[in-house]
């Protein structure tokens, strides 16, 4: 019997008549029902979820809301409008028309820059699928389980064009990324910050703020590609990851607004007082900064990177808004600023551009992140609270790049290894940090209830009170 | 590097040297466990051979090959019981990433090929010790592979590769650099792991590789095993490939004692072997001396005396001088190869290689002269033979004037008693296959038995100039009275010639009949990959090898020639 894809799922591609599609989603689609069944949310498949539902692409209407059971969530597959005449923007191709199928000479390349954006998407639902488990409030369990049908929605879109334009290696490669998960020592996702735990929820709006950020900028880098499909596919995804910030940002957020209530409610910054009132100390929830920060930081990878370099030329990602960036889009003459280690000092030496792109779109990134900072700060300043977040140093705790092989403070000095054995508990948190805050995680549930350790939001959803219903227990 | 004793003059050439020790080692980790030796790969990336480049992800440039090279070396004199060697990386998720792009994109044309020669001796080495010692080698790769270091892992019995959905194997250089591999990539996946060619040609032009499974599917590993089961399947190979193994070493090895070598203006000095070079004519003379004292005929007293028994020492200065020579005088293009000293003492030598064989430090001593002679084989350099009065070209030796190109012995029919002499032992049939794996013998004589057995008849004898050009086994035999202008003018004129042309000319005729893998490989890397090393697609100014890494596209003459 066949079933009729195109009303199970909501599509601008012309899922109907497209043969070639559809024979993938055959196979796929019940693979992608068993992994959400698998590595989805956690004890959620009879809960009734107040989700959005992208159901177009117009600017105005493309998100429907309503409450519905996540494994009916009619997961779509999107494209932002096409944009008539669009050209390959940047790199030895710019100018040509943008391309409409996969240039071989780019197949193998592209599709693993597509995988290993895809690879992301499954992780970060399968990180996430205890915390349903411990929701501060009904408010909460409802934005986590959006972030994550849309994850699982990122993850078709992706697994769209590898069914659609890579052919049989295409379709291999969309199984396989329902075959890794996260944190599996024999089949690991392909990143490593991927493969860490979210074990609690300051963790996951740390997650979202952060490393959903880093989606942000990896898909606005590859909503310019000249490969038009995987341009129109990250530009609409684009529309939905904000909402994820969002969640992240506010959620840490309520978190700090809490926390200086108690503080000033209790005239104490005393971190033993303010744990015994149930809330995280501010220093607790810096440490969780600089962790997010620098695992997230190391995403980018190495400073200098040829394949960076080879993706732009080759037209097949550029850099963050390029199109509204006024220079050649060759860059083969600019250079760019990195920073590196000479005799146990960070200095900075100018690269070739081209081969700096990594470290650019990083440096948008933390603009980025600094900004929301500057927003959570606001709290405390608005409080009469002294302590301010700060991000740390771009060397700090790194893995991969020019630090990797050294230990810098947050504040940006190189330390001994004795130094930063002794010092490095102050930064980053320890065992008994996150003891602390998986100690806090409680389920709530009641509308309009939030736990001890959150405020509540200033808004509900889609215009909804805040005590709204926005999980039925069925 | 070490420090190389020599002079200011040479120190100012900044000359490369060969000698390390595993204390030194930057790039490997050498560990011995019973019968089972383990060589970890952890490059250090700020120590390149040459400034310019960084060693990153497990690349290697030619300083990191001579510790591999010095640690098999180690392997085989040291470490008797050594049955299996482990080659594997000490970084996680990454085994070898290849030769370094930066390195290959700054080095002239000379230093690569000189590399890639270097290389391939080492791993022809591997597969000669898994052949001839009883040393079975496993590449334990637990992480993404590519280009040379898959090669590296070719050359091993076996390859086991962790199967974790995401390090892949790969030939990339065609795709990614415009090149072929350089280290007998394309020729042991065919000839070796009989991979279908139309597979191989898919795999050799995707640049991103295969997975451990499609690998294992298209039999470019052996075996795949997921992370968590890895180490337990390294164990597992190890203890199979030890049942294969013959190695019946025990006890305490025989210590390689730093080379005693003095480097002057003059050359390359050795106890038993000197090189004396002349920049001026581009000629350099390897002069080999026979055992200056009575040798020891027994096991025992060949243990006692290791590194200082004659054939090994003599082994080992002759194949320092060919790389010190190969590395570091390009433009010494003719070398004359000589040897002084009492023909009997290297026949005595001869017999005692032959009567103790079976003892395991015996056979890896000629393992070393086996190895060392084909290095001289693939030397890109007009080798002449100077049989002259006072030389002792006998068995073992002899090889050293079969490897020529050709050979000038004195002839001195006035004075019989005093004509230089040749001889033959039965170290001269099958002692010291090259890399065709046939003697020198036969090869000297296009494979056609019947002068190379009439040779034989004649092992002990020695042989003035007449007869032993009857026999075939020298090329000229002026007399006194010729002999100064025959054999200058023979230098002079080989010395005009187009040393590209001589290369490919010697490399052509030095292995005549059946091929082999490793004849495939050397003639490969002689005539394709020097070609395509060489062409404008690979280093013009927008070649594949040049742009790499710039982030620059290649642009190719499209013409197929």
């Amino acid at each position: 019997m066949s079933i009729n894809y195109s009303e199970r799922i909501p599509n601008n591609v012309n899922l109907a008549s497209n043969r070639t599609l559809q024979r993938a989603l055959e196979h796929w689609q019940p693979a992608f029902q068993d992994w959400w069944k698998e590595m989805g949310p956690e004890n959620s498949t009879a809960l009734e979820v107040y989700l959005r539902t992208a159901i177009s692409v117009a600017p105005d209407g493309w998100a429907h809301y309503d409450h519905v059971r996540m494994p009916d969530y009619r997961w779509g597959i999107f494209l932002a409008p096409p944009e008539a005449g669009r050209k390959v923007n940047f790199g030895a191709h710019k100018g040509d028309p943008a391309w409409q199928e996969v240039p071989g000479e780019y197949r193998s390349t592209l599709r693993r820059i597509i995988v290993t954006q895809g690879d992301t998407e499954p992780a970060s639902v399968e990180q996430q699928r205890h915390l349903g488990l411990t929701c501060p409030s009904l408010y909460d369990m409802r934005n986590i389980f959006q972030v994550n049908v849309e994850e699982g929605r990122h993850l078709w879109a992706m697994v769209y064009l590898l069914h659609a334009y890579f052919g049989r290696d295409g379709r291999e490669e969309a199984e396989a990324l329902l075959e890794r998960r996260s944190g599996d020592s024999d089949n690991p996702r392909i990143l490593t910050a991927f493969n860490e735990k979210t074990p609690d929820w300051l963790s996951f709006f740390m997650f979202t703020f952060i490393t959903d950020r880093d989606g942000k900028f990896q898909l606005a880098a590859l909503a310019e590609s000249g490969f038009d499909p995987l341009s129109r596919t990250c530009r609409f995804m684009l529309t939905e990851e904000a909402h994820h910030l969002f969640v992240g940002e506010s959620g840490v957020s309520r978190i700090i607004q809490r926390t200086c209530d108690a503080m000033n409610r209790h005239k104490t910054d005393d971190p033993a007082k303010l744990r015994a009132l149930g809330v995280i100390d501010l220093p607790t929830i810096q440490k969780y900064l600089n962790f997010h920060f620098s695992v997230t930081s190391d995403l980018y990878g190495n400073e200098v990177s040829s394949n960076a370099a080879s993706f732009y030329t080759n037209g097949l990602k550029g850099r963050y808004e390029e199109a509204k960036l006024a220079d050649d889009h060759v860059l083969d003459t600019s250079e760019y600023p990195v920073m590196e280690v000479v005799d146990e000092n960070i200095v900075t030496r100018q690269v070739p551009a081209l081969t700096a792109l990594n470290e650019r779109l990083r440096d948008d990134w933390v603009k980025d992140v600094a900004a929301g900072v500057t927003r959570w700060n606001k709290v405390p300043e608005k409080a009469g609270v002294p302590f301010r977040f700060v991000l740390p140093h771009k060397g700090f705790n790194r893995r991969i790049g020019a630090f990797a092989e050294h230990h810098v403070s947050p504040q940006g000095q190189i330390l001994s290894e004795a130094a930063w054995t002794h010092q490095h508990k102050q930064w980053l948190p320890v065992e008994e940090d996150h003891q602390f805050v998986h100690s806090l995680m409680g389920r709530v549930i009641e509308p309009g209830k939030f736990a001890n350790w959150i405020a509540p939001p200033a808004r509900g959803i889609n215009n909804q009170p805040v005590n709204f219903e926005y999980v039925r227990f069925s | 590097m070490s420090a190389v004793q020599q002079t200011d003059a040479a120190q100012a050439r900044s000359l490369i040297s060969f000698d390390t020790h595993p204390d030194r080692y930057n790039h490997w980790k050498l560990d011995v466990q019973g019968s089972v030796a383990t060589l970890a790969m952890n490059v250090n990336e700020d120590k390149g051979l040459k400034p310019g480049y960084k060693l990153k992800l497990n690349s290697y440039d030619l300083g990191v090959d001579i510790e591999l090279h010095d640690a098999l070396q180690r392997i085989r004199f040291e470490h008797p019981a050594v049955k299996t060697v482990v080659l594997t990386s000490a970084r996680e998720r990454m085994f070898c990433s290849g030769a370094n792009i930066y390195m290959l994109g700054l080095s002239t044309h000379a230093w690569k090929v000189n590399f890639c020669k270097f290389t391939n001796e080492t791993r022809n080495g591997i597969e000669d010790s898994s052949r001839h010692s009883g040393l079975k080698f496993l590449a334990a790769v637990n992480g993404t592979v590519a280009g040379g270091g898959y090669e590296l892992a070719l050359a091993c019995d076996e390859i086991l590769m962790i199967d974790d959905r995401s390090s892949t194997v790969s030939l990339p250089e065609l795709p990614l650099l415009g090149v072929l591999p350089g280290t007998g990539g394309l020729t042991r996946v065919t000839d070796k792991r009989k991979v279908r060619r139309d597979l191989a040609d898919v795999f050799c032009t995707t640049s991103e590789g295969v997975r451990a499974d499609r690998a294992k599917q298209w039999k470019l590993v052996d075996h795949a095993a997921k992370p968590q089961r890895f180490a337990q399947a390294v164990s597992e190979r190890v203890a199979a490939l030890a049942a294969q193994s013959n190695r019946s070493g025990g006890g305490k090895g025989v210590t390689l004692t730093p080379l005693d070598r003095t480097i002057d203006d003059a050359g390359y000095h050795y106890e038993h072997v000197d090189a004396e070079v002349d920049r001026k004519t581009r000629v350099a003379s390897i002069t080999v001396r026979a055992p200056g004292s009575a040798q020891p005929t027994d096991v025992d007293g060949i243990l006692a005396a290791g590194a200082a028994w004659w054939p090994l020492a003599m082994a080992r200065e002759l194949d320092d001088a060919i790389l010190m020579l190969r590395t570091n005088e390009l433009e010494v293009g003719t070398w004359l190869l000589k040897t002084r000293g009492d023909i009997d003492a290297v026949l005595a030598v001869d017999q005692s290689l032959k009567a103790n064989q079976s003892n395991w430090f015996v056979n890896e001593v000629i393992g070393m002269l086996r190895r060392t002679l084909a290095r001289l084989d693939v030397t890109s350099r007009t080798l002449y033979a100077i049989i002259d009065k006072g030389s002792c070209f006998a068995g073992t030796l002899l090889e050293i004037a079969l490897s020529a190109d050709r050979s000038y012995m004195l002839a001195l029919p006035d004075e019989p008693d005093e004509s230089p002499c040749i001889a033959l032992s039965d170290r001269n049939f099958g002692s010291y296959p090259m890399v065709n794996h046939q003697t020198r013998m036969l090869t000297r004589f296009c494979d056609d038995e019947q002068p190379a057995e009439a040779t034989r008849a004649r092992i002990g004898e020695k042989l003035r100039a007449e007869q032993a050009a009857e026999l075939g086994l020298v090329t000229f035999t002026p007399d006194d009275l010729d002999w100064d202008d025959e054999v200058r003018l023979a230098i002079e004129e080989r010395t005009s010639q187009s040393p590209d042309a001589l290369t490919g000319l010697e490399a052509n005729l030095r292995f005549t009949g059946t091929e082999t893998m490793e004849t495939r490989i050397f003639a490969r890397l002689s005539a394709w990959q020097n070609w395509i090393f060489n062409r404008p697609n690979a280093v013009g100014e927008q070649g594949a090898l040049k742009v790499y890494g710039t982030g620059g596209k290649a642009k190719f003459n499209w013409e197929r020639i």
